[in-house]
């Protein structure tokens, strides 16, 4: 048998293991263009921070390859599948024919058209490790930079790299910041806690109309001066490969449960893909490393012949700032219960007798448990809601899952 | 793989669990050294209530979402054990997200740290050993 991968990232590494669960045996060869080692995408941000480095940033171990007997070609670009003859044609005009493939390209940076941004002479992306390298080359302590977009990957980019330069600047379209996971309070507790211990200048609300050169003349009339320019407005979908052979692509690439595409042995995972959000019961993409690996687990295992669903996805983040921590995940809909103070905030979205999401920040102590009652879709009857508000608990649970899990009486 | 498991019936929640748990992660070998005038920050902890109380520690889950969830490749499954690689760790709290245990949690240095069943500290699990009630029993199941 003859598995390939296209992309060597978390949805790859998953596919990889699920394989290998089933089939010890079966050839496997991985196709990136990124020329690294595996690497733990989101740790970019903590490696200009400083908290880990290239070496600590693998994904998985040295041998990992070898020890799943895994054969890789890095550096070079898939072009073309051809599904007739079950090949996948690379950049350097060579062929590797697949009996089961997966597409697992992940997304790149969207670059909206900013007039006069050629003009621009330091413009960075914020995705890759190169990207990383690139940026931190560009940077000193003197320099000022303007991060455009105060979503997920802006800001963990303006985390790392704000104590290295003189300034920072975060421009977003916008009236708040981090919308896709945080509510109007939580957007607006994390912006004065980034601007307060940080001096982080937001300016939402606006976009830019005009790159001069080092300065930016946004919508409302607003200039900034800058040496550095980081675009991080947001993400596209690589599906190129299945949409041009006439596969299913609904902005990203249209899988089951099972991880299979409309194509017959064509396999697709992570953040190219669209999921089922279980919470709102809609397909959307959700872009996160643990739905890449769950996807490209199932991915494997199905393409090795053995059965495996992923039949829960909902997006789930945590995502921290000089140790003030957020952790998210669902959906915020139906009733609310509030708490917090100046420091920390929570907030438990409930409907239809579930714990449908939930917001907390600041002491985010043992949120798993609330991230579970979301993704196993828990009946809140099932669960002392009153104990569970305040702390997330076992205690809560009901006693036969509680022995279940932890022991009970033999 | 053999595991900790807690009978609720029997937990007193007297935490002596805590201690041991703390003192056997210190690397200090004298007890009163190790745990002396400091806050402890075990591995396994008590909950309690008027009726109940009950140990709890790494599942050492079968399907681990932790190890699945983590953004670095610290977190790892060999044999069943879930251990960490705290060099790797960049304290994300992806995995506190993922726990439906709520049973990973920051060491004092800043990682994560979790129940490895005391594999790293040369002996069997000190939390089953020092629990007075034999409420905690380390066994196959
Ligand atoms: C800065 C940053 C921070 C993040 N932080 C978090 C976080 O804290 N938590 C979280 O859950 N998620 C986070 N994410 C998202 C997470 O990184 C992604 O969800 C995850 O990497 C998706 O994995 P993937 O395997 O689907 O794709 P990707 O990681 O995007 O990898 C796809 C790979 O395929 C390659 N490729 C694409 N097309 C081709 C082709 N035609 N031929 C050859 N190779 C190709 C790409 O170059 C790339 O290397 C973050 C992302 C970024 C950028
Ligand atoms: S840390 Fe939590 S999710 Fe991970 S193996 Fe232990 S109990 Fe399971
Ligand atoms: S906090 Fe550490 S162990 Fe947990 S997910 Fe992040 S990198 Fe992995």
């Amino acid at each position: 048998m003859n598995y390939v991968i296209i992309g060597n990232s978390t949805a790859a590494v998953g596919c990889i293991e699920g394989i290998r669960k089933v089939d010890t045996k079966g050839n496997i060869t991985v196709i990136s263009d990124e020329p690294h080692h595996t690497y733990g995408r989101p740790l970019i941000s903590y490696m200009l921070l400083g908290k880990t480095d290239e070496e600590h940033m693998k994904y998985r171990p040295d041998d990992f390859y070898e020890k799943n007997n895994v054969k890789t070609i890095l550096g070079k670009k898939a072009v073309k599948i051809d599904k007739e003859s079950k090949s996948v044609e690379i950049d350097d005009g060579s062929v590797v024919e697949y009996d089961k493939l997966l597409v697992a390209t992940g997304s790149r940076p969207f670059v909206p058209p900013m007039a006069g941004l050629d003009s621009v002479e330091k413009v960075f992306n914020f995705m890759t490790l190169d990207d990383a390298h690139s940026l931190e080359k560009a940077i000193d302590s003197d320099c000022k930079v303007l991060v455009i977009g105060a979503g997920l990957i802006g800001l963990k980019c303006v985390e790392g790299i704000v104590d290295k330069v003189k300034s920072v600047q975060v421009v977003d379209l916008a009236n708040r910041i981090l919308p896709s996971i945080l509510d109007e309070k939580g957007s607006a507790l994390v912006q004065s806690f980034l601007e307060k211990e940080k001096g982080i200048e937001f300016t939402l609300n606006d976009s830019v109309a005009e790159f001069k050169n080092n300065t930016a003349t946004l919508k409302s009339g607003k200039t900034i001066n800058f040496d550095v320019l980081v675009v991080a407005v947001g993400v596209r979908p690589n599906t190129e490969l299945i949409s041009e052979i006439g596969g299913d692509v609904q902005r990203g690439i249209v899988v089951t449960s099972k991880s299979e595409t409309s194509l017959e042995d064509i396999y697709a995972a992570g953040d190219c893909t669209v999921s089922h959000n279980i919470a709102t019961d809609e397909d959307q993409i959700i872009a996160i490393l643990p739905n890449a690996y769950l996807q490209g687990e199932a991915a494997g295992v199905n393409m090795a012949g053995g059965d495996k669903s992923f039949d829960n996805p909902v997006p789930m983040n945590a995502i921290g700032f000089f140790d003030y921590h957020i952790i998210t995940a669902g959906a915020y809909v139906g009733d609310t219960y509030v708490a917090g103070d100046g420091q920390n905030y929570k907030c438990l979205f409930t409907s239809d007798g579930v714990l449908k999401g939930f917001i907390v920040i600041g002491d985010v102590a043992k949120a798993g448990i609330y991230t579970a009652l979301v993704r196993n879709k828990t009946p809140l009857s099932e669960v002392d809601f009153e104990l569970i508000k305040d702390n997330p608990q076992l205690m809560a649970m009901a006693k036969s899952y509680r022995d279940e899990k932890l022991g009970g009486t033999l | 793989m053999k595991k900790v498991w807690v009978n609720e019936e029997w937990c007193l929640g007297c935490h002596l669990c805590e201690y041991n748990c703390a003192y056997a992660n210190s690397g200090i070998t004298d007890m009163v050294k190790a745990l002396k005038g400091k806050k402890i920050n075990p591995r396994i902890r008590i909950e309690e209530s008027d009726s109940i109380n009950f140990a709890v520690q790494c599942r050492h889950c079968d399907d681990p979402i932790c190890v699945k969830s983590c953004i670095s490749g610290a977190l790892s499954q060999n044999d069943g054990l879930i251990t960490i690689d705290q060099s790797k760790c960049v304290g994300c709290f992806t995995c506190v997200m993922a726990c439906p245990y709520g049973c990973i949690m920051p060491s004092d240095d800043g990682p994560m740290q979790k129940c490895e069943l005391c594999t790293k500290n040369g002996t069997e699990p000190l939390c089953v050993k020092g629990c007075p009630n034999n409420a905690i029993v380390f066994e196959e199941r």
